[in-house]
């Protein structure tokens, strides 16, 4: 058979095209099946919808909430950046007219005002940071509803942070490994991963907790402040609180569907 | 034909020289910035995009811009534009190679740039914002090319170009609005979040990119002896006039619905820009410039008289770009990060590797255009033009 260049080049080219093609359509199948272990532990706790109840009454001092926020940054290996603009943040402390902006009555006690709340990642049903996420690096967990991060796909465009209307995302300006306080020389959490800079973070839900038949750390820590469980089981601790006491979110109005409710 | 950009008189080299060294400061300033993180940015958690993303979505609208010269000449037959729509196409390409280099820079993790290949996600905006931009840079990249390489060999160019020609005439918007939807989008940022968002883009970078053009055109006919034609840069001024005015016509729709509504969360961007929740004002005196600027500009367009003065019309096209480009590709970008998302104000400025960067990734842009320009112009000078802008015959 005779073949001249340009033949030649034509052939290899179509079908270096069509072998682009079925690559990524397998790609594409392959990116439907969701991260999962091979062998799921027997104990896990699982969820159609994880959702938290936080009971403000039962947040007196500071070290209620303190305890919270420890037990997080501690099992999750998030650093401790004093500079104000490259902070990275899991769960927190904001004063109510922060927490829920808008929300802010003219007469409203002082002392509400300035109360502080527990915020943390929404754990959204209808998340925008997943709708503008260019690789799936954030997506949402079809059968339990955790807004995942993996880390090691983010590509660190930060769309999530501007989409986010919480402000629950936190990007590491730089290397987080030297603001991880630690201890005898080791990260506080051996068994959970350190971040690179470049990424973005925020809390998880502890999935790799609930994996392991633990509740997330924030929960375990709160002495009942904290509740966890399942949004679509009406016999779920926290439907049952949200059935008895008036409950509220932030931001409803847009339309995310947070699965964090906040009662007084 | 690209040896035509490898013999120059010294001015050229001496220009080329200067661009090369702003690029090697940038690029010892992004490997500062590639080894420690984008700390090194003036961005934060609160304002977590900044010049680099500002720049890139003003030169979305400088790229887009180069249908304002290609759909008069190839849809209306307006001929005088027959020497400009190279020019046109090929600041489109150097306006979309700086788009790509913006965002890059931007990244936290630049090694991962693949994964939106890799992992193709229809339904984030910036995924078909990368399919549409690719897709332009290499629309104009062809039929420039080609049209430019048969006007060298005194051919009409071959028909399949044509479809192409209006495929880009059509792409040519759709870059810019995918643009404005990675804005318009966005649930609680009020800023942003306006349905009049991308006709705001086109109708800025409409006169912003002509605007460009005109300085391009007259600095080409000042050092060469390819003349892109008096009336076409009259013809751009009125394009430019029509859009600045839409622009700025915009602008005020924005205002009215932020202040008459009186909705705080609308407010607030527009207070901050203009003057400043409190003592935080950074952007203040920068925003107010831009306004001058605008109104300077328009005080000079809207008088045929004036516009006619191609030193006055020189001095419009200067205030509508920098007017636009502080607008677009800076206060928008910051304004609809403050307040953040707890109505907590976290102000941005960039450091200096960031500016260096920045202007390095400009000087790539500029790169690219000198090169394209000077084969454009080797070629075109060689060309007589009748009074219509349409080649005649090749001078011996």
């Amino acid at each position: 058979m005779s073949m001249n260049r340009r033949d030649f080049l034509k052939i290899t080219g179509i079908s270096t095209m069509l072998g682009i093609g079925g690559v990524s359509a397998v790609q594409s199948l392959r990116n439907r099946v969701e991260a999962s272990q091979v062998m799921p532990n027997p104990e896990a706790l699982t969820a159609k919808r994880w959702g938290m109840v936080v009971d403000m009454a039962k947040f007196k001092t500071d070290a209620d909430y303190q305890r919270c926020i420890d037990a997080c940054n501690k099992v999750h290996n998030v650093p401790n950046i004093s500079n104000k603009k490259e902070e990275v943040k899991w769960i927190w402390e904001e004063t109510f007219e922060h927490a829920f902006p808008g929300n802010e009555d003219e007469y409203l006690a002082e002392k509400i005002k300035e109360l502080p709340f527990l915020v943390l990642c929404n754990h959204c049903d209808n998340p925008p940071c997943v709708r503008v996420c260019p690789t799936k690096a954030t997506f949402k967990r079809e059968s339990d509803g955790i807004v995942m991060m993996d880390m090691h796909r983010c590509i660190g465009c930060r769309f999530c942070m501007a989409a986010c209307p919480f402000g629950a995302r936190s990007f590491n300006f730089r290397d987080p490994r030297p603001f991880i306080k630690k201890e005898e020389d080791m990260y506080p959490n051996p068994e959970f991963p350190t971040r690179t800079k470049g990424v973005v973070e925020k809390c998880t839900f502890c999935y790799e907790r609930l994996a392991k038949g633990l509740k997330p750390a924030c929960v375990e820590a709160s002495k009942g402040a904290l509740l966890f469980g399942d949004l679509e089981d009406p016999n779920s601790e926290v439907r049952k609180m949200l059935d008895s006491r008036y409950s509220f979110r932030r931001r409803p109005e847009l339309g995310t569907r947070p699965s964090v409710y906040y009662i007084f | 034909m690209l040896e035509k950009a490898l013999f120059g008189s010294r001015r050229y080299w001496v220009w080329i020289f200067c661009l090369l060294a702003a690029i090697g400061v940038g690029v010892l300033s992004y490997i500062y910035q590639f080894r420690v993180g984008l700390g090194i940015t003036g961005m934060s958690r609160d304002v977590s995009w900044g010049l680099y993303i500002g720049q890139f979505t003003f030169l979305v609208g400088v790229a887009a811009s180069g249908v304002m010269v290609v759909l008069p000449y190839y849809l209306h037959n307006y001929k005088k534009f027959g020497r400009l729509t190279i020019l046109g196409e090929f600041l489109a390409i150097a306006a979309v190679v700086m788009c790509m280099l913006f965002i890059f820079v931007d990244m936290g993790q630049p090694l991962r740039v693949l994964n939106v290949i890799l992992h193709p996600t229809p339904n984030s905006v910036m995924f078909f914002d990368m399919l549409v931009l690719s897709g332009y840079l290499l629309l104009n990249v062809l039929v420039g090319w080609t049209v430019l390489g048969a006007e060298r060999k005194d051919m009409p160019p071959p028909k399949w170009v044509k479809p192409l020609i209006y495929l880009s005439i059509a792409w040519a918007p759709s870059i810019h609005t995918v643009t404005a939807f990675l804005y318009a989008g966005l649930p609680g940022r009020h800023f942003w979040l306006s349905a009049i968002m991308a006709a705001r883009f086109l109708a800025s970078a409409f006169a912003g990119g002509p605007a460009l053009l005109i300085l391009l055109a007259l600095i080409v006919r000042k050092y060469t002896k390819f003349d892109p034609g008096k009336e076409a840069i009259q013809s751009l001024g009125k394009i430019v006039t029509y859009c600045m005015f839409i622009n700025v016509f915009f602008l005020g729709l924005e205002f009215f619905t932020a202040f008459y509504s009186k909705i705080p969360g609308h407010m607030y961007s527009f207070i901050y820009l203009y003057s400043g929740i409190g003592e935080q004002a950074k952007l203040v005196p920068i925003m107010w410039i831009s306004s001058i600027l605008a109104l300077v500009a328009m005080a000079l367009l809207i008088f045929p008289q004036i516009r006619k003065n191609e030193k006055l019309l020189a001095l419009a096209a200067a205030s509508v770009f920098i007017s636009l480009w502080i607008d677009k590709g800076f206060g928008l970008v910051v304004g609809g990060f403050v307040p953040n998302p707890f109505e907590r104000v976290t102000e941005y400025w960039p450091t200096l590797p960031e500016a260096l960067i920045t202007l390095a990734v400009w000087a790539v842009g500029f790169l690219v255009l000198t090169i394209l320009y000077k084969i454009a112009v080797s070629v075109k000078e060689e060309v007589v033009f009748d009074k219509y802008g349409e080649r005649q015959v090749k001078v011996e």
